[in-house]
């Protein structure tokens, strides 16, 4: 079964990166819902407009949890505006692919982010 | 690695035994078990003896039985078949089918076939143990009954349904009786006669037999129509040269499973029981099914704010093969529909974990799952924004 995933997927569900919580994050998002079986949160502390600091918390499978995980790792140091852009294909190729029933997962990370960022910006506002 | 297999609800490792009774039907008698001449002969004896020993352990007689490829074609048989010949008899008996909402794909998808063509479905709900009520069976017989499809036991969370009584009420309505035992054959004892049951499937591959192979047991009187139209095999309702090695594979498995039966079961009850006990110390983790009225090798649990296929995945990373009824590992991208019916709420199925023991499983291996799991489980709480402690 794990053979669906590529080595990239299982090295980062296995050892993910950047997992937890960012207690005073600037900005934090969460997306999906209990009936679709993935959730996930994704903080971040931001400085000069660029992520300076980024974790995830995922409920959600190996295709989840590789996604939350690479997404962290690819948006850090990037400025607001280039995190932004992230699409989940970007995410999928830099997992070196995803079953195409698991898009959806990745879909989530990406959605995450979006709303980590947008919360950040709503709050820069006031 | 060591590797542990806990999954023979999906499949068993076929007997060396039985590899060693099949082997000399590919070449030494190769030959067509309808010919005539001596080749044809020893594969037809060979054939014949099979059909003796699975009616055996279902304690049917061998005419009663008939050679099919798999559990899931001796289901569509044994429904559509019950189904096609009874849809006649407008104003009688023909269109009304009484199911369970907890049903293998093989019997709820052939119930939604039939629904299409016309037929009336009802699909019973189930107690939170997963077994249906005697008492809404009773109550959803009408005069246009004529078949009731009810599993022996369930393939994922074990539980076993109360068949004599489904079979005695089937009886006494005159309302035929088809289980799908595909999962309770070699685990707990069947007897045909005593629990009423007109036609009951088999598969070869969950009883250390080859895949591809299986039987559905046919009461003496009790008609169906044929699937597969053709050369007349198996008295005209399956058509198709026999499969003789597998025939003699299934054969020789359910000989040994019916010699090993209290063995058996005796050694993969002492393994659920023991893995059942250290597995429920994990915190919020729960046993799904039912603590008695269950398959002696299943144990399915769930854990609160984990996901299925990443304990699956987890697991495998140890050399321990699961399973789950998560939706993310489904194609459907659904919870299990057995899991949905015995009133869990799908963030509940989602952390559900099938283990499923076998003949080879050791006590070692009961130990070391539940070494592991304890470690794996709060590994995946610890990155999940559900589980907040
Ligand atoms: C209860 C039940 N019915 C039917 C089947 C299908 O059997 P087969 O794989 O032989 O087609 C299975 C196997 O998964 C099963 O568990
Ligand atoms: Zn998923």
């Amino acid at each position: 079964m794990a053979d669906m995933y590529t080595e990239k997927v299982k090295d980062h569900f296995y050892n993910p990166r950047n997992v937890g919580e960012i207690k005073d994050a600037d900005g934090a998002g969460t997306v999906g819902n209990p009936v679709c079986g993935d959730i996930m949160t994704i903080f971040i502390k931001v400085k000069d407009d660029r992520i300076i600091d980024i974790k995830f918390q995922t409920y959600g499978c190996a295709a989840a949890i590789a996604s939350s995980s690479i997404t962290t790792e690819i948006v850090k140091g990037k400025t607001l505006d280039e995190a932004m852009m992230l699409t989940r294909d970007d995410v999928a190729n830099e997992l070196g692919g995803l079953p195409a029933i698991k898009m959806h997962c990745s879909n989530l990370a990406t959605d995450a982010l979006r709303e980590a960022i947008k919360d950040y910006r709503k709050k820069k506002k006031k | 690695m060591k590797r542990i297999y806990m999954d023979h609800g999906a499949s068993t490792p076929v007997d060396k035994e039985v590899i060693d009774e099949m082997i000399p039907y590919f070449d030494k008698y190769f030959g067509n078990p309808s010919s005539i001449h001596s080749f044809g002969r020893e594969a037809f004896d060979a054939v014949e003896e099979s059909r003796s020993k699975v009616a055996d352990i279902l304690n049917a007689d061998a005419d009663e039985i008939i050679f099919t490829s798999g559990g899931t074609e001796s289901d569509n048989l044994g429904i559509k078949g019950a189904a096609y010949l009874n849809k006649d008899k407008i104003g009688g008996k023909g269109y009304h089918i009484i199911t369970s909402s907890i049903e293998h794909p093989a019997v709820l998808a052939t119930c939604r076939h039939l629904e299409k063509q016309g037929f009336n479905v009802k699909y019973l709900p189930v107690d939170k143990y997963g077994i249906i009520r005697i008492k809404d069976l009773e109550e959803a017989i009408s005069k246009d009954t004529f078949l009731i499809t009810i599993m022996y036991a369930n393939n994922e969370i074990g539980t076993i349904e109360p068949i004599n009584e489904i079979g005695r009420i089937a009886r006494k309505h005159d309302v035929l009786f088809h289980t799908d035992a595909v999962q309770a054959i070699c685990k707990t004892p069947i007897d045909v006669g005593e629990s009423n049951v007109d036609l009951l499937s088999v598969s070869a591959h969950k009883i250390y037999g080859p895949k591809g192979v299986g039987a559905l047991y046919i009461r003496n009187g009790v008609k169906i129509y044929p699937l597969a139209h053709g050369g007349g095999h198996e008295k005209g309702l399956r058509s198709s040269t026999y499969n003789t090695p597998g025939i003699v594979g299934l054969g020789k498995a359910c000989e040994l499973g019916k010699t090993r039966l209290k063995e058996d079961m005796a050694h993969l009850k002492n393994l659920r029981d023991k893995l059942i006990k250290d597995i429920l110390k994990i915190e919020e983790s729960y046993l799904n099914g039912h603590p008695e009225k269950r398959l002696v090798n299943n144990a399915h649990f769930r854990f609160t704010a984990i996901e299925g296929e990443s304990l699956n995945m987890m697991l495998d990373e140890k050399g321990i093969a699961s399973a789950t009824g998560s939706a993310c590992s489904s194609k459907k991208l659904q919870a299990s529909h057995v899991l949905m019916a015995i009133g869990l709420k799908p963030e509940e199925a989602h952390g559900s974990l099938r283990l499923t023991l076998g003949r080879k499983n050791t006590e070692e291996d009961v130990s070391y799952v539940a070494s592991v799991l304890p470690d794996i489980v709060e590994r995946l709480r610890k990155m999940s924004p559900l589980w907040n402690r």
